[in-house]
């Protein structure tokens, strides 16, 4: 049965190739129809198991088409983001925009089915090169710059985990990506983890994702908040699983994201925050690596990637109709965007773990893990960030958005309306999803790597979760003059390679470039004077030296020649008379010496 | 929906008041629970525990976020392009 895999990377690397050629009325069915063939080639290929797709190349085993129900679960979500992000999409008329992101959702199905680190790696560049064009579309006065700040970024990224590619096969002498011995971890081991870490926004190496997500193009957004880090979060759970320090660090991410939110005036970077504190409890839960946790991180990958790409649909048609993203800039938009307001407030309670909504059916299972697996501060920690994930999103992102004061501008308040059919499809399409992962959580369940053993509707969860949002919700309106957004930015670590890039940049343009100045001046004065001083001395040397004594040898030989060829008759009787009168007067001559 | 939301907003005192009655019940219902399975021990035997966490976590958030903006994190706007260029040394 190995013919029967069908990659799904295939439909849309070619379908974004012939893209550019679909013109006219042909262009939108066309554009629905590819990333569906990809969803269905997905969907056929839930049915195997086994390594698939496999190339001989060099002497080694390249397998592009590893299937098991941890691959599954993640191709199954990725191709139906495919299909949401381009439908949210359609109506832009950018071929570019399109391939860009079905080369994107392209690599990351590729590596999310790779069996082995050099076809891995292959996608994983192939998502950082296509992702980037979701940023320079935007075409801000920023786009450029943070494009190449988020590539440059991405590539020390590739850099690192090529390095632990390497370094892995010359110790194990194999390609296969697989689990590896987190217990005793080796040089490599950390390098691979750092690499795919950066992706997964892990804090210090995460500041590339609030700034190039906040930048990107209002449909490019939707497709970024999905297939990076989530992708980098099923090579974490394939690879890294178990390996403590994650446990740390997802922590620190669930906290660093929640602080940061809460201070953010820009809503897509509130969110693109947001991920990165969300993705702390995917981390955190691999760290634990038991079979609940694994489950916990697997399922709130899944219901992430719905509920915030809701929630950057939503803000999205916020951008795309007002052309603003500033809670300073905005404000009391229910009025003129009720359905906009609707489905992102779906996608608030689904991040907020509210209950029969989606992230209630698997936050709670890595929490869960962590007070099973005796890490209790791991579990109060992630407890007190899900608060805050509550009171920034759940409650700040709406009230200060769609109610509050009102900030628009005459002519933001004209423009604001809810968006095109399409985009509206796209969220009722993803708000529907929340609510049924939320309410019925048994089919995601069965897609889980382990089997589980789980059940989120008990009466003390119910509870729990309950008052947990409710008190905190007073919190909120209690204190909210506190937290009311201000038009600033948050310096964050990427102020560090800011800074360092504007002093490298200082250093060039100054010391480096005036020393270069004086250098060559220096040596036009002083080196190329004297230079040519020399030269000068050397050229009359040569002339009346050098070509003196061999021009004077030269003459004195000609001028020899033309006597000696005097004596040259050619009569024998004539040479033989020079001949024995030289040879008398050398006897003589010796004889005369002799007698002295 | 709009309508629905305007209604609301009319009659706030209500909406407040309905809110806090709802928050009375949710804390008075935890005590009905059976907490035998909860993880710790504080969640067995704090009456209202996650009341209390939910709000003072909230509380302590807000605190956190707003000394750490005020202590230099929040920058101006164009806090990186005066850092390029000297037209923002005169402000």
């Amino acid at each position: 049965m190995a013919s029967s895999f069908i990659h799904p990377s295939l439909f849309l690397i070619l379908g974004g190739l012939l893209l550019p050629f679909i013109q006219g009325p042909l262009r939108k069915p066309y554009l629905f129809l590819v990333p569906l063939l990809a969803m269905g080639a997905v969907v056929l290929n839930a049915s195997l198991s086994g390594n698939f797709a496999t190339v001989s190349f060099l002497d080694w085993q390249l397998v592009f088409g590893r299937v098991d129900k941890l691959s599954t679960v993640f191709a199954l979500i990725m191709g139906l983001m495919a299909v949401i992000g381009t439908l949210y999409g359609l109506h832009v008329d950018r071929a570019g925009e399109h391939m860009a992101a079905w080369f994107y959702a392209a690599g990351s199905l590729g590596a999310i089915y790779s069996g082995d680190y050099i076809s891995l790696f292959l996608f994983w560049e192939m998502m950082a090169f296509a992702s980037v064009f979701l940023i320079w579309f935007r075409r801000g006065k920023q786009s450029l710059a943070v494009g190449y700040r988020y590539l440059l970024i991405h590539t020390i990224g590739g850099i690192i985990l090529l390095a632990g590619i390497l370094l892995r096969y010359q110790a194990v002498g194999n390609i296969t990506f697989d689990l590896m011995d987190v217990a005793h971890p080796e040089l490599y081991t950390w390098l691979i983890m750092i690499g795919f870490g950066l992706n997964a926004a892990m804090v210090p190496l995460h500041s590339w994702l609030p700034e190039a997500y906040s930048e990107a193009s209002f449909n490019g957004a939707v497709f970024l908040c999905a297939f990076t880090t989530k992708t980098a979060v099923y090579v974490l759970a394939r690879s890294c699983a178990g390996m403590d320090i994650l446990v740390v660090l997802g922590v620190i991410m669930a906290l660093y994201g929640v602080i940061y939110a809460v201070m953010e005036n820009d809503i897509r970077k509130l969110l693109a925050w947001s991920i990165v504190s969300q993705v702390g409890y995917m981390v955190a839960g691999i760290g634990i690596g038991t079979d609940l946790a694994i489950n916990g991180a697997v399922a709130h990958a899944v219901v992430h990637i719905l509920y915030k790409s809701l929630l950057f649909m939503g803000t999205g048609s916020v951008l795309y109709m007002t052309g603003k993203t500033k809670f300073t800039e905005l404000g009391g938009l229910h009025a003129k965007m009720p359905a906009t307001f609707f489905f992102t407030l779906i996608g608030c309670l689904s991040i907020s773990a509210a209950p029969f909504f989606a992230a209630y059916v698997s936050k709670s299972m890595i929490i869960s893990a962590g007070f099973e697996n005796h890490l209790n501060w791991a579990s109060w920690l992630l407890m007190f960030g899900a608060t805050g994930t509550f009171m920034y999103n759940g409650l700040k992102l709406p009230y200060f958005l769609f109610f509050g004061q009102n900030n628009c501008s005459a002519e933001t308040w004209k423009k604001a309306a809810d968006p095109t059919w399409n985009m509206m499809i796209a969220m009722t399409l993803g708000a529907t999803l929340c609510i049924l992962v939320g309410t019925a959580p048994g089919f995601l369940y069965a897609m889980l790597p382990h089997v589980v053993d789980y059940s989120p509707y008990t009466a003390y969860h119910l509870m729990e979760t309950l008052q947990l949002l409710g008190f905190a919700a007073l919190a909120f309106f209690l204190l909210r003059k506190y937290v009311e957004p201000v038009d600033r930015i948050c310096l964050d670590i990427d102020w560090l390679y800011r800074k360092a890039g504007s002093g490298f940049l200082w250093l060039v343009k100054g010391p480096l470039q005036g020393g270069d100045t004086a250098w060559g001046e220096a040596y036009r004065v002083v080196g190329l004077s004297s230079l040519m001083t020399l030269s000068r001395f050397w050229s009359w040397f040569d002339w009346h030296v050098i070509d003196g004594v061999v021009d004077g040898i030269a003459r004195s030989v000609r001028a020899l020649g033309d006597k000696v060829r005097v004596l040259q008759s050619g009569q024998i009787q004539l040479t033989l008379y020079y001949a024995f009168s030289l040879a008398a007067i050398v006897f003589v001559t010796f004889i005369f010496f002799q007698l002295l | 929906m709009t309508n629905l939301i305007a209604s609301l907003q009319t009659h706030l005192k209500t909406v407040v008041a309905v809110c806090f009655v709802l928050l009375a019940v949710i804390a008075g219902s935890s005590l009905t629970v059976d907490t035998h399975h909860a993880h710790t021990w504080v969640e067995q035997h704090v009456p209202f525990f996650w009341s209390f966490f939910g709000f003072a976590a909230a509380a302590v958030i807000i605190g956190v976020a707003r000394w750490f903006g005020r202590s230099g994190i929040q920058a101006p706007t164009d806090f990186y392009d005066c850092s390029t260029s000297k037209s923002c040394e005169e402000d």
